[in-house]
């Protein structure tokens, strides 16, 4: 689980964010909506921990992550926090399989295939685990995304409008894969969107202005 | 895993790579290949007149003399007369004195008239058959029977002058008594007999100077005189029949002096004083070796320039390829992966380019080493070792590939350490 309190952050002196505390239990969802410029990328690299704050405390499994810099940051991150992006980025050259195992190893686990493929399974892409990103169709390489996010374990699950570009018939799939695959892996699952389809789904959410 | 996606991406994306590493591989090869002729030259070269202070010929070019008596690769400057030349072989001076008379060939390969202690000199010793005892036995060098494909006991008759087709010295044929075990010394390339076989075979040819000399430029030994009376063919001369012997003529005399005064002070007492020419091979050679130092320098620093341009593609290529990447770098990040494995994933590749670049020129260098030996030896008949291990100086080349790689990854690999992570993904 995580919350935030009191998290400000400028980008210079002209833009300066002061964010609504918010917080979520492991295995439910958060949905935080807003205009384009009203902060919810920052907001959203704050909680992954790609930002610093310039005051406030961002904790994640008791974890204050704005105390932590340098390689034990990234570490931290690696381990407890998954991110889903809007545009799927992975390793091009790599398979999806090797993908997501790469996202276990960089996060100092044992990289176990079994359960990449269980977890690749899970998302209904299992067939797809030896081809390279570039093969897949949009809606498959959303869902690989979403795998490399959770092979860890992740506290928590951020997603970075995981549906903005992707048609009506595979938002919804994607969209109850998220709440599914959190609810399991008891992932606290925050997702950052101005896509109104996902607005009656989450019961919790957030406007920012 | 770093490992693993440097070389993946090496493989992903082929045609961003193979400009640097077709570069790398030219530049390996060309300087791989100029440091073992380079190698190979200095040391056949060396071991070649080895021992030998001075040697006696006719007045001309000091240093045709030496390629010509001691490498057999070059045109004789004439012949000098035994009468006055064989007083210098029992100089208290000289240690050792060793007499050649050549001129003729037989397919190409140059037959020398001398002494047993020719080969004694240089090692020579037979892999097969015997030494010459008679005139007319020769005696051939570890090269020559594998070009001319002869064998033990075949006979056959020498041509005049340097060419394939010289007239040939129908009179007299030679019988191959011996074939010589390598020496590593221009020996393999020669034919061996007495002198007096040499003699011998030009005993009509005074007679017909004037007709027949064959209408060429490099030809430049004078045919040996018909003594006056007779001498028989049968047996190596003794010192009892040089009266006879002094109207003959020799091609050269190979000395080896008593000490390093001697050294120094016959040739000019030779030079200055006698009808004669002294050279001395290491002058020469030395000589020869800052000709064509120059020649391999130069070369050498074309293939090092080569590199470098290699090196700047390397550059290009990481650079460049950092660009299409970096959405995929900042992910790598989220997950997990600190500034410095990413600097190190971006050495890597460049690394990995050098040392499959590094490997395939030596590969190439080693491929076309015996295109270029065989047209070396057609044209010089001096011949090159295959060698198949990568020497000492091509380890240091190693080393400086790798160094060059380094350089070239440098700045991509800083732009990948220090790269923002959230201003990259926000531009997704």
């Amino acid at each position: 689980m995580f919350f935030t309190k009191g998290l400000v952050f400028s980008y210079n002196h002209s833009t300066r964010f002061q964010f609504a505390d918010v917080h979520a239990n492991a295995g439910s969802a958060l949905l935080i909506t807003g205009k384009s410029g009203s902060g919810k990328t920052t907001l959203l690299h704050l909680l992954g921990g790609l930002l610093k704050p310039k005051a406030g405390q961002v904790v994640v499994n008791d974890t204050d992550m704005a105390q932590l810099s340098g390689s034990a940051l990234d570490q931290f991150r690696g381990a407890h926090i998954g991110i889903v992006f809007q545009q799927s980025h992975f390793v091009e050259s790599l398979s999806i399989l090797d993908n997501v195992l790469l996202a276990a190893a960089l996060a100092g686990k044992i990289p176990d295939k079994t359960e990449a493929i269980r977890v690749l399974d899970a998302l209904g892409i299992a067939a797809q685990a030896a081809k390279k990103p570039a093969k897949l169709s949009q809606g498959q390489q959303q869902r690989a995304n979403i795998a490399r996010a959770l092979i860890n374990r992740p506290a928590l699950l951020l997603a970075d409008e995981p549906t903005s570009s992707l048609d009506d018939d595979n938002t919804a799939m994607v969209a109850d894969l998220l709440s599914e695959l959190a609810e399991r892996y008891k992932a606290a699952l925050v997702i950052v969107t101005h896509d109104q389809r996902l607005k009656n789904r989450y019961a919790t959410s957030i406007e920012l202005d | 895993m770093i490992a693993k996606i440097a070389f993946q991406n090496m493989l992903y994306r082929p045609l961003s790579w193979l400009l640097s590493w077709l570069l790398l591989a030219a530049g390996i090869a060309i300087i791989s290949l100029l440091l073992l002729l380079q190698q190979q030259l200095e040391n056949k070269v060396t071991r070649s007149i080895e021992g030998i202070d001075m040697v006696l010929g006719a007045k001309g070019s000091p240093l045709q003399l030496i390629l010509s008596a001691v490498y057999h690769a070059d045109s004789p400057t004439g012949n000098i007369s035994w009468k006055e030349a064989r007083p210098w072989m029992k100089n208290p001076q000289v240690a050792q004195a060793i007499p050649l008379a050549y001129g003729d060939t037989y397919k190409g390969y140059s037959i020398v008239g001398t002494d047993t202690s020719y080969l004694r000199f240089f090692n020579a010793t037979p892999a097969q058959g015997r030494v010459f005892e008679k005139n007319f036995d020769a005696v051939a060098g570890a090269n020559v029977v594998s070009k001319t494909l002869l064998k033990l006991g075949d006979q056959f008759y020498s041509a005049h002058g340097k060419e394939d087709a010289g007239e040939e010295h129908r009179e007299n044929a030679y019988t191959l008594t011996g074939i010589l075990a390598p020496t590593g010394t221009a020996v393999d390339n020669l034919i061996l007999c007495t002198i007096p076989s040499v003699w011998a075979m030009h005993e009509h040819h005074g007679e017909e100077a004037g007709d027949e000399h064959p209408d060429d430029a490099s030809e430049k030994a004078v045919p040996l005189q018909e003594k006056a009376g007779e001498h028989s063919k049968d047996h190596v001369p003794t010192e009892e029949h040089h009266e006879e012997e002094d109207a003959r003529e020799i091609t050269a005399l190979l000395i080896k002096c008593r000490g390093p005064m001697a050294a120094l002070t016959m040739p000019r007492m030779i030079n200055d004083k006698t009808k004669m020419q002294a050279a001395v091979p290491a002058i020469e050679i030395n000589r020869m070796f800052s000709l064509l130092g120059v020649g391999f320098d130069g070369l050498k620093k074309m293939g090092w320039g080569i590199l470098l341009l290699s090196s700047f593609s390397v550059f290009i290529a990481l650079y460049s390829n950092l660009q299409a990447r970096k959405y995929e770098l900042a992910l790598m990040r989220t997950m997990g992966a600190g500034r410095f494995k990413l600097f190190y994933l971006v050495l890597l590749e460049s690394w990995m380019l050098c040392f499959a670049g590094f490997w395939s020129g030596i590969v190439l260098c080693r491929a076309l080493l015996p295109i270029i030996s065989g047209a070396v030896e057609q044209s010089y008949k001096f011949t090159l070792d295959r060698i198949a291990f990568v020497s000492g100086d091509e380890w240091k080349l190693l080393v400086a590939t790798l160094m060059l790689g380094f350089f070239a990854a440098l700045i991509p690999a800083w732009k990948a350490y220090s790269m923002d992570i959230s201003k990259t993904l926000s531009h997704a």
